[in-house]
């Protein structure tokens, strides 16, 4: 999780200070000084978050907009360079995709919101991982067409609340933004102050992102905190949850060697661009799903109770067949429990296979992801465009 | 007081007679955080000063635990297993790793003693 490979002092969101004052240990996590905990521990942070609200700074994610003259010109700049269909996602609403490299590996991965103002057509907010983000913008700002131009939010802070009682505690503060469907977003107020909120997130659980003036960060993260239902989670709790979601972390689960194909991640392609293409490596994309990937991203459950780590090879039968990009232990679960790719006749569920830990072949299971259930918020039925 | 040694990489060792009851500091369970999972080695095996001699997991990575002297491992902390957060609750009391023979008591004069490594994790700090 460190970023060792550069000298440059650590960057500091809106919110140091007061992950300091809440007594945080702070690590550098992506050139940020990130808080990888509080007082009270992972676990504790895990479990509360899966039973009340956590509260999340994730400042340090890179938000921008697209600018274009009409949705048509802007999302036909974008869905050259991600293979998500962006032309027919609706106004409000949100999609996750990847920024593709020509081989079709991955870049880095994104959300992607269509605002539902009028006029606002023409318009996308992009927010990008912060490990990422430079070279994300120089990627994308060197790769549009005229009259597309992306802005920079460099003075917008993130917050994420997630968890079962995430909804009720916005309500109090932003009753529209806490009427969302999943996977909306759309601009409000939170106690007056001018914010933009999607209900959406990165741990499984319902809950929602809210981005703010970097010059009310504090006074929104205060509000939050001052709830019953909230406790601020660091990032150490934040991949723990993410595990057990069977969400992809970018630089460990995909990378530039990794397709969407093999990282189970074909749900996020829809059937125009699958069919269509048009967008960097999707001549390898379609040939993996016609004869399939050569590896694919699974989720393994190890018996006993010693974790596997990113790096730990998978065997069957005593041949290492693929490796495992994340692994950890899941609080919610009690038990150790992996992801990582092997060949596809072997990423069948109820496939026994080893991971090597320490000279050791612990016995581990290919499981459907997610490890633990999402308890995300639909509204309505949402038709795939 | 009882005779308590530490090492620079946070190990404790408390000399009762020859035998060497070996875990890692209340500093260093502080550093890791919770602690899930405690890989120890078998009784009998004997561990060389500076050698590997247990493995242990937080929830965000695992930290090899180095012998702080040589021994023969003649007992292994049997509550671990299920309740590794032993190590977080008392890590220089009920969770102890590993009781050695002392195999040469002349190694525990390199090590600190507790006020010596209270100095020196106060420069850690």
């Amino acid at each position: 999780m460190s970023h060792p490979e550069t000298d440059l002092p650590l960057l500091k969101t809106p919110l140091h200070g007061a992950h300091a004052a809440l007594g945080a240990r702070l690590v550098p996590f992506a050139g940020y000084d990130m808080p990888v905990q509080y007082r009270d521990g992972i676990l504790a942070e895990h479990a509360w978050t899966r039973t009340h609200a956590g509260l999340f700074d994730v400042s340090h994610m890179g938000q921008a907009k697209l600018l274009g003259p009409d949705h048509a010109t802007t999302a036909a700049a974008l869905e050259a360079l991600i293979p998500a269909d962006i032309l027919n996602l609706k106004p409000g609403r949100q999609r996750y995709s990847q920024l593709m490299a020509d081989d079709g590996g991955i870049l880095d991965d994104l959300m992607v919101t269509r605002p539902g103002a009028p006029e606002e057509d023409g318009t996308l907010l992009l927010v990008v991982n912060a490990a990422g983000k430079e070279a994300d913008y120089a990627h994308i700002a060197a790769r549009l067409p005229a009259g597309v131009t992306l802005e920079r939010l460099d003075d917008r802070a993130l917050l994420a609340l997630q968890g079962p009682q995430a909804a009720a505690v916005l309500a109090r503060h932003a009753p529209e933004g806490a009427a969302l469907d999943f996977m909306a977003a759309g601009p409000t107020t939170f106690d007056g102050i001018p914010v933009h909120i999607s209900r959406s997130g990165y741990t499984g659980e319902d809950g929602f992102e809210i981005s703010i003036p970097e010059s009310a960060a504090v006074t929104v993260w205060n509000t939050l905190l001052g709830e019953p239902e909230v406790n601020p989670i660091g990032l150490g709790a934040r991949d723990s949850l993410r595990l057990e979601a069977g969400l992809c972390l970018y630089g460990h689960d995909i990378d530039p060697t990794t397709s969407p194909v093999e990282a189970a991640l074909v749900w996020s392609i829809q059937k125009r661009r699958r069919e269509e293409g048009g967008f960097p490596g999707a001549a390898r994309i379609q040939r993996e799903l016609t004869e399939g990937p050569a590896r694919v991203r699974v989720g393994l459950r190890l018996e006993g109770r010693a974790p596997a780590r990113e790096g730990a090879e998978i065997a069957k039968d005593g041949s290492v067949v693929g490796k495992v990009t994340s692994g950890g232990f899941a609080p919610t679960l009690n038990a150790p429990i992996a992801m990582g790719y092997v060949p596809p006749a072997l990423a069948v569920p109820g496939t026994v296979l080893n991971i090597l830990v320490r000279g050791k072949a612990l016995p581990a299971t290919v499981v459907t992801f997610p490890f633990v259930a999402q308890r995300y918020v639909r509204k309505s039925e949402q038709k795939g465009a | 007081m009882s005779d308590v040694r530490y090492t620079k990489d946070h190990e404790y060792v408390r000399i009762d007679g020859d035998i060497a009851v070996i875990g890692i500091s209340d500093y260093a369970q502080s550093q890791l955080g919770d602690v899930v999972f405690v890989e120890l080695p078998e009784v009998g095996k004997t561990v060389k000063q500076g050698a590997e001699a247990a493995v242990v997991e937080s929830v965000k990575a695992a930290s090899e635990v180095y012998a702080p002297v040589s021994g023969e491992v003649v007992e292994i902390n049997p509550d671990l297993e299920a309740a590794p957060g032993a190590v977080n609750e008392d890590a220089e009391g009920k969770g102890w790793f590993v009781k050695l023979k002392l195999a040469n008591p002349a190694e525990l004069d390199g090590l600190m003693d507790a006020a010596a490594y209270a100095a020196f994790v106060e420069t850690l700090s």
